[in-house]
C-alpha cells in the first residue's frame, strides 16, 4: 500500500509561502464559533451542484459554509469551480487532489490500487491538471490540512480523510466505534468531520462525540440516484444535530459539458444513473454489494 | 497458511538459527491498525505446496485457538485502536468455534477471513451471511484458489481442490458475499489481462457478476525457487537500506499476530522466535519488530500487499 503513504501530512502545513486560505470566520480566530455549518465533501469539479447547495444552505440559514478538500477529478472545468469557492469565500480544507494539482504530482493520491481505477484516476488527473490555472494551483497550495471550529459548545475538527492521514477512507462498515472515538479523543474534539469516500454516513461514539462524513457533493453516493449530497450541524442541547441535504441539480447539463470536454462515458453514466462505474476496488463488501457494478 | 503477502522465502519462517544481535534493525509499531489471528493454528484440511509454513491436517506445531483467547485479544484490541481484524490459518474453517469467533469479531469491527473455501457447505454460507447482516461491519471471505482450471490450480493445492473451492465460492456468491478471490501468479506478468478475464467468465458461470479478483506477486519460494531464484541467505534488512526508507511500508509497523501461544510481529513470522513480542497483544504492542529474517528482506522489496485494498494485479514494484 505505497500509494496510501504519499497522503501521510507535509511536514509543514503550507508547500508555498502564501498565507493559509482561512477565509470568513477564520480571518480573526483560530476557532472561530458559528452556529450552524455547511459542511461540502468532494466537489470533484461539478460547478452546477456546487452552485446550488450554496444557495440551498445559504437558504437554510447556515453561518459557515465549509469545503472539505477534493475540488477537481471527474467532472469538467476545474477552474469554474475554484471561481465560485473563492468568490463566495469559502474556507476549504485540504484534499488529496488539490495536494496534487498545487504540487503537481505524478497522481491524485486517491489511494486505489486496482488497474482499472487507476486508468480512469489518471484520466481525470491529466485533464484536471492541465485545465487548472497556474493561480487557482497555487491558490489549492495554500489550503490548511485542517479546521477547527465551535458549533456552540461542540469543538469540530474538519479534516479530509483523517487526523492522521490525508487520504485514509473512512467507510462506515470497515470503520470501528472504538477506532474513531479514539481519533475524537485525540484530536481534543468532539466531532470529526471528513470526507474522502464519496458516500455520507455519521455515527454517535460517545455522549457529545460524533464521526460525521459528508459525502460528495461531486458524485452521487453509489445509490441509483442522481442526486448528491451535503451535510448540515448545527448544536442542540449540547448534541449534534445533523442531517444529510441531497441536491438536485442540472445533471443533463453537466453531462453534455463532460462529453464536450472528452471525458470518460464512464463518468457521465455515474451522474446519470447514480451507480458507481470506477473507483469500485477500495469499497469493502457491503458498500459494494449495494451498488450496481 | 496461503499466501496473505507476497514474497517471503520458504523454511525461512521455520525460525532464525540465532537471537537478534543488537545489530538487527527494528521497526516502531505506528499504530495498531491491522489485528491478525493464527485461528486455526497450522492445521489445514489441504496440504499445498506452497504453503510457506507448511499447513497440513497433521501439522499441529501451532493449535487452534479458542473463542476465550480471540475474546481476550479483542478486548484488548479495542483500548489500542485496532481497525481491521483479520482471520488466518491453515483453514480457518477448521476451528469448530469460527462462527462464534466472528460474531463476537463483528460487534466490534470488520472482519476478513482467509480461507481456501473448500469447507464452505450451504449452512455455513448462510450462518456467515447471516452474521455479516446483524452486523453494522463488512465480513470480507478472501478465497485463495490459484488457477482457472482444475489441472493448474490442483498441481499447487491438491486433487480435488478446485472443484470444491469453486463449489464453496458459489456457496458464498448465493448466500449474497462478494467474495475477494486470491490467486498467486505464476505466469509472466504481460499475460496478466488474459487471466483476470478468464477468471471474471469463470466467476460469472458462478453468478457471480461483480468479481473482485486480487493476483499476488510469486512468491519465493517452493518450486518459484526453481523456476526464479530464491532469496540469499545473506539478504537482510540493513541499518544502511533503511535510509530514506518509511518503516510505514512494512505490514509490522501496523500489525500483530495473535496465536494460541503469544503474539508475534506479523504474520509472516508466525514461527520465529525472535518475532515472538510478549505472551499478551499489549506487550506485544509496545515492542517494535525486529527486522533480521529474509522474509523481512523480501518485505523490503514488495512493501506490504496482505490488506484487502493491496495491489489486485501482483505487479512487480
Ligand atoms: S489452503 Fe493451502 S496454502 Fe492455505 S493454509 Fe492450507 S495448505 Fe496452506
Ligand atoms: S516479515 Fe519482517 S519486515 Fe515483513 S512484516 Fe514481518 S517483521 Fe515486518
Ligand atoms: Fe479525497
Amino acid at each position: 500500500m505505497i500509494a496510501a503513504r504519499e497522503g501521510d501530512r507535509a511536514p509543514s502545513e503550507t508547500t508555498s509561502a502564501t498565507p493559509l486560505w482561512r477565509p470568513g470566520p477564520f480571518a480573526t480566530s483560530e476557532v472561530p464559533e458559528v452556529k450552524k455549518v455547511a459542511a461540502f465533501g468532494g466537489i470533484y469539479s461539478n460547478h452546477r451542484a456546487l452552485e446550488v447547495a450554496i444557495a440551498d444552505a445559504t437558504g437554510r440559514g447556515a453561518d459557515l459554509l465549509l469545503c472539505l478538500g477534493d475540488l477537481g477529478a471527474f467532472g469538467p472545468h476545474p477552474d469554474r469551480t475554484a471561481e465560485i469557492l473563492r468568490q463566495a469565500e469559502i474556507p476549504v480544507v485540504r484534499g488529496n487532489y488539490d495536494d496534487s494539482i498545487a504540487r503537481g504530482l505524478d497522481d491524485c493520491q486517491c489511494g486505489y490500487t486496482d488497474p482499472k481505477d487507476n486508468h480512469y484516476a489518471r484520466i481525470s488527473y491529466e485533464y484536471t491538471l492541465a485545465n487548472t490555472s497556474p493561480e487557482h494551483r497555487a491558490w489549492m497550495g495554500s489550503f490548511p490540512h485542517e479546521l477547527r471550529f465551535r458549533l456552540g459548545s461542540l469543538e469540530v475538527l474538519a479534516v479530509h480523510g483523517s487526523p492522521r492521514r490525508m487520504n485514509e477512507f473512512l467507510w462506515e462498515t470497515t470503520t470501528p466505534t472504538h477506532f474513531l472515538d479514539g481519533l475524537v479523543r485525540e484530536a481534543g474534539a468532539d466531532v470529526l468531520l471528513g470526507t474522502h469516500t464519496g458516500i455520507h454516513w455519521s455515527r454517535p461514539l460517545g455522549p457529545g462525540r460524533w464521526y460525521v462524513n459528508a459525502g460528495a457533493l461531486g458524485r452521487p453516493p453509489n445509490d441509483g440516484n442522481p442526486e448528491v449530497w451535503y451535510a448540515m450541524l448545527e448544536e442542540v442541547d449540547g448534541e449534534l444535530a445533523h442531517e444529510f441535504v441531497p441536491v438536485s441539480y442540472a445533471v443533463e447539463e453537466l453531462a453534455n459539458e463532460m462529453a464536450d470536454e472528452g471525458l470518460p462515458e464512464e463518468f457521465i453514466e455515474t451522474i446519470r444513473t447514480g451507480w458507481w462505474t470506477t473507483c469500485l476496488e477500495v469499497l469493502p463488501g457491503k458498500e459494494r454489494g449495494r451498488g450496481r457494478h | 497458511m496461503d499466501p496473505p503477502p507476497g514474497g517471503w522465502k520458504a523454511g525461512d519462517s521455520t525460525g532464525s538459527k540465532s537471537a537478534p544481535g543488537p545489530d538487527v534493525p527494528t521497526a516502531p509499531l505506528e499504530a495498531l491498525d491491522q489485528l491478525w489471528f493464527q485461528v486455526s493454528g497450522t492445521v489445514c484440511n489441504l496440504r499445498c505446496r506452497h504453503c510457506f509454513i507448511s499447513c497440513a491436517p497433521d501439522n499441529h506445531s501451532f493449535w487452534f485457538m479458542t473463542r476465550e483467547q480471540v475474546r481476550q485479544a479483542l478486548e484488548d484490541s479495542v483500548e489500542l485502536g485496532v481497525k481491521e481484524y483479520y482471520f488466518t490459518g491453515g483453514e480457518p474453517f477448521m476451528n469448530r468455534e469460527m462462527e462464534a469467533i466472528l460474531a463476537d469479531t463483528l460487534e466490534l469491527g470488520p472482519a476478513t477471513v482467509l480461507t481456501n473455501a473448500t469447507l464452505m457447505p450451504r449452512r455455513r454460507a448462510r450462518a456467515l451471511a447471516r452474521l455479516a447482516e446483524d452486523s453494522l461491519y463488512t465480513l470480507e471471505m478472501r478465497v485463495s484458489l490459484d488457477g482457472i482450471t482444475r489441472e493448474m490450480n490442483d498441481a499447487i493445492r491438491g486433487d480435488g481442490a478446485f472443484e470444491r473451492c469453486v463449489e464453496g465460492t458459489a456457496e458464498l456468491v448465493d448466500a449474497g458475499f462478494l467474495p475477494i478471490i486470491t490467486c498467486m501468479r505464476s505466469w509472466p506478468e504481460a499475460e496478466t489481462e488474459g487471466y483476470l478475464e478468464a477468471f471474471r467468465t469463470l466467476l460469472a458461470g458462478l453468478g457471480y457478476h461483480q468479481p473482485r479478483i486480487k493476483i499476488l506477486p510469486p512468491l519465493l519460494i517452493g518450486e518459484e525457487v526453481k523456476r526464479t531464484r530464491g532469496y540469499e541467505d545473506t539478504e537482510r534488512i540493513t541499518h544502511e537500506m533503511l535510509h530514506g526508507f518509511d518503516l510505514g511500508n512494512l505490514l509490522c509497523s501496523r500489525a500483530r499476530l495473535v496465536t494460541a501461544r503469544g503474539v508475534q510481529a506479523c504474520p509472516i513470522l508466525l514461527e520465529s522466535p525472535a518475532a515472538r513480542l510478549g505472551d499478551t497483544l499489549a506487550e506485544a504492542a509496545s515492542k517494535p519488530a525486529p527486522l533480521g529474517e529474509s522474509a523481512c528482506f523480501t518485505c523490503y522489496l514488495s512493501g506490504s500487499i496482505c490488506s484487502n485494498t493491496g495491489s489486485t494485479t501482483g505487479a512487480d514494484r
